[in-house]
């Protein structure tokens, strides 16, 4: 069993907003946190959290800045499970619509905004259908999360999309492709139901860092 | 999205987001104005308490409100705010003398996920600009406190706690605090905070109707049907309320429930 064996999570900070809240959510979740910019801590972590704020361009320029864009390709490179939200979550993807900024390219698709129909941003919580069973929830299950975000993810590959939410259309609020992860809400802020995805999630880096650990034996 | 068979969303809400409830707590060097009365809290007056309490009740979001907002008071809220981000993980707003990008980073940083910003919004409106730009718009909510003027045949708004006139129209305003890149607006009616005789309905519908950001509804709240009025379509998109839930006279979920039975969208109660 690997339930319990200490998990190193590294929560990339780029200078923009509260990165309290996910380290002690992942903290809840029994993985040792370390907030940073430094690549070097970056590489050696079993996973990596990529909390989004702000504006695509001026996130993207600051992680070239502090040498992160080519980091984070090789932690991904390696299959360390990598999570990005709201924003971090979108900026997996090459193309986006804001500021015609690129993205990491991480997962193939697009980022487009959300209908002028409709209020935007979208504040505030709305639910999410699960479509397979992944971090913590099950096939068909639904949940209520907090949202934060203008734009919105549509990947090529529709076997990544994990769970769905609608306003205005429906979009992608959970996503997975092999160890990238993304959610377009907040589970920090989404209450007992943001931190079960996160127990969830942690509990699939413990997996993952168990098999890398037996592969290379100390 | 293109591809996903319509199906998968089937019966999902087509409302968008849900209305949100938000208790306020009033903050002065980091005690509450107005603790919980009824219940045998460790310590009725200690905001990390009480928002931990709300969350568990299953507010929707948080606002600490420093009233005093002197330098001593700012300093001690940024502790509060430490304290209550450690477990309390559901949005929390802070406001009260926020007046240049050093303090939204300094309460950002602490665990706050939005600030909220009154009287420096209008005396320096270039800081909503930079503040949005920084942290990105959903990071800033502009307060606007708003009291009926006849000669205007509109609202005014108030600054420095509603003690001075800006000269400033509430609906003008709040349309150009729109543009200016604010990401909500918290819209108290200075003429009936307090008065427990429900929200300026006339007022939310005035500013709703001037901006697409979301606007939460503030001052007057004293019965679950204020709440059920504020929320109507074309008026807020939340509601905050104090001493309804403060005195223990109606609960969070008691409040989600009403709404519910009234046809207005609301998160699920929390188990």
């Amino acid at each position: 069993m690997t339930v319990g064996a200490p998990v190193s999570i590294a929560v990339i900070d780029y200078g923009a907003g509260n990165l309290r809240s996910i380290r002690r959510a992942l903290e809840a979740a029994g993985a040792q946190v370390t907030v940073t910019s430094d690549p070097m801590v970056v590489h050696r972590a079993d996973a990596v959290v990529f909390p989004g704020v702000g504006a695509a361009g001026a996130a993207m320029d600051r992680l070239r800045q502090l040498g992160l864009v080519t980091t984070i390709g090789e932690v991904v490179a390696k299959d360390r499970p990598f999570l990005g939200i709201c924003l971090g979550m979108q900026l997996l993807f090459d193309h986006q619509e804001e500021g015609n900024t690129r993205g990491l390219g991480l997962l193939q698709g697009r980022v487009h905004a959300l209908s002028a129909t409709v209020k935007v941003p979208q504040i505030g919580w709305n639910r999410a259908r699960w479509l397979q069973n992944a971090a913590g929830y099950n096939e068909a299950e639904e949940e209520d999360f907090y949202f934060v975000h203008s734009y919105v993810i549509e990947p090529d590959d529709l076997a990544d999309v994990v769970a769905v939410t609608r306003y205005g259309e429906v979009f992608p609020s959970v996503v997975r492709h092999n160890q990238v992860w993304g959610t377009q809400f907040h589970p920090e802020k989404s209450g007992p139901a943001g931190l079960r995805l996160i127990a969830g999630w942690v509990d699939g880096v413990r997996a993952s860092a168990a098999t890398t650990r037996e592969r290379v034996p100390a | 999205m293109k591809g996903l068979a319509p199906s998968v969303a089937a019966g999902l809400p087509e409302t968008g987001p849900y209305r949100r409830i938000i208790p306020c707590l009033d903050v002065t060097d980091g005690r509450v104005v107005k603790g919980i009365e009824f219940l045998a809290l460790r310590d009725a007056g200690d905001p990390v308490e009480m928002a931990a309490f709300y969350d568990r009740e299953g507010a929707d979001e948080l606002v600490f409100l420093d009233i005093t907002a002197s330098s001593d008071s700012r300093r001690t809220m940024i502790e509060v705010v430490e304290r209550t981000a450690d477990q309390v993980f559901i949005p929390l707003t802070v406001g009260g003398g926020v007046r240049a990008v050093a303090d939204i980073r300094e309460l950002l940083g602490a665990g706050a996920d939005k600030v909220s910003i009154n009287t420096a919004a209008i005396t320096d409106p270039g800081l909503i600009a930079a503040g949005a730009e920084v942290f990105g718009r959903q990071c800033i909510v502009v307060a606007i406190d708003a009291r009926y003027e006849p000669e205007r045949r509109g609202w005014g708004v108030y600054t420095h706690g509603g003690r001075r006139a800006s000269g400033l129209d509430a609906v003008t305003w709040a349309a150009e605090a729109a543009r200016r890149g604010a990401g909500e607006l918290l819209l108290t009616s200075m003429d009936r905070d307090g008065t427990r005789d429900g929200y300026d309905l006339a007022l939310l519908e005035a500013v709703a109707a001037s901006v697409t950001i979301p606007v939460i509804a503030s001052g007057g709240a004293g019965t679950l049907d204020h709440l059920v009025a504020g929320l109507q379509p074309g008026r807020a998109d939340a509601v905050l309320a104090a001493s309804i839930f403060h005195f223990g006279e109606y609960r969070v979920d008691e409040a989600r429930a009403h709404l519910a039975q009234h046809g207005i969208p609301v998160r699920r109660p929390v188990s």
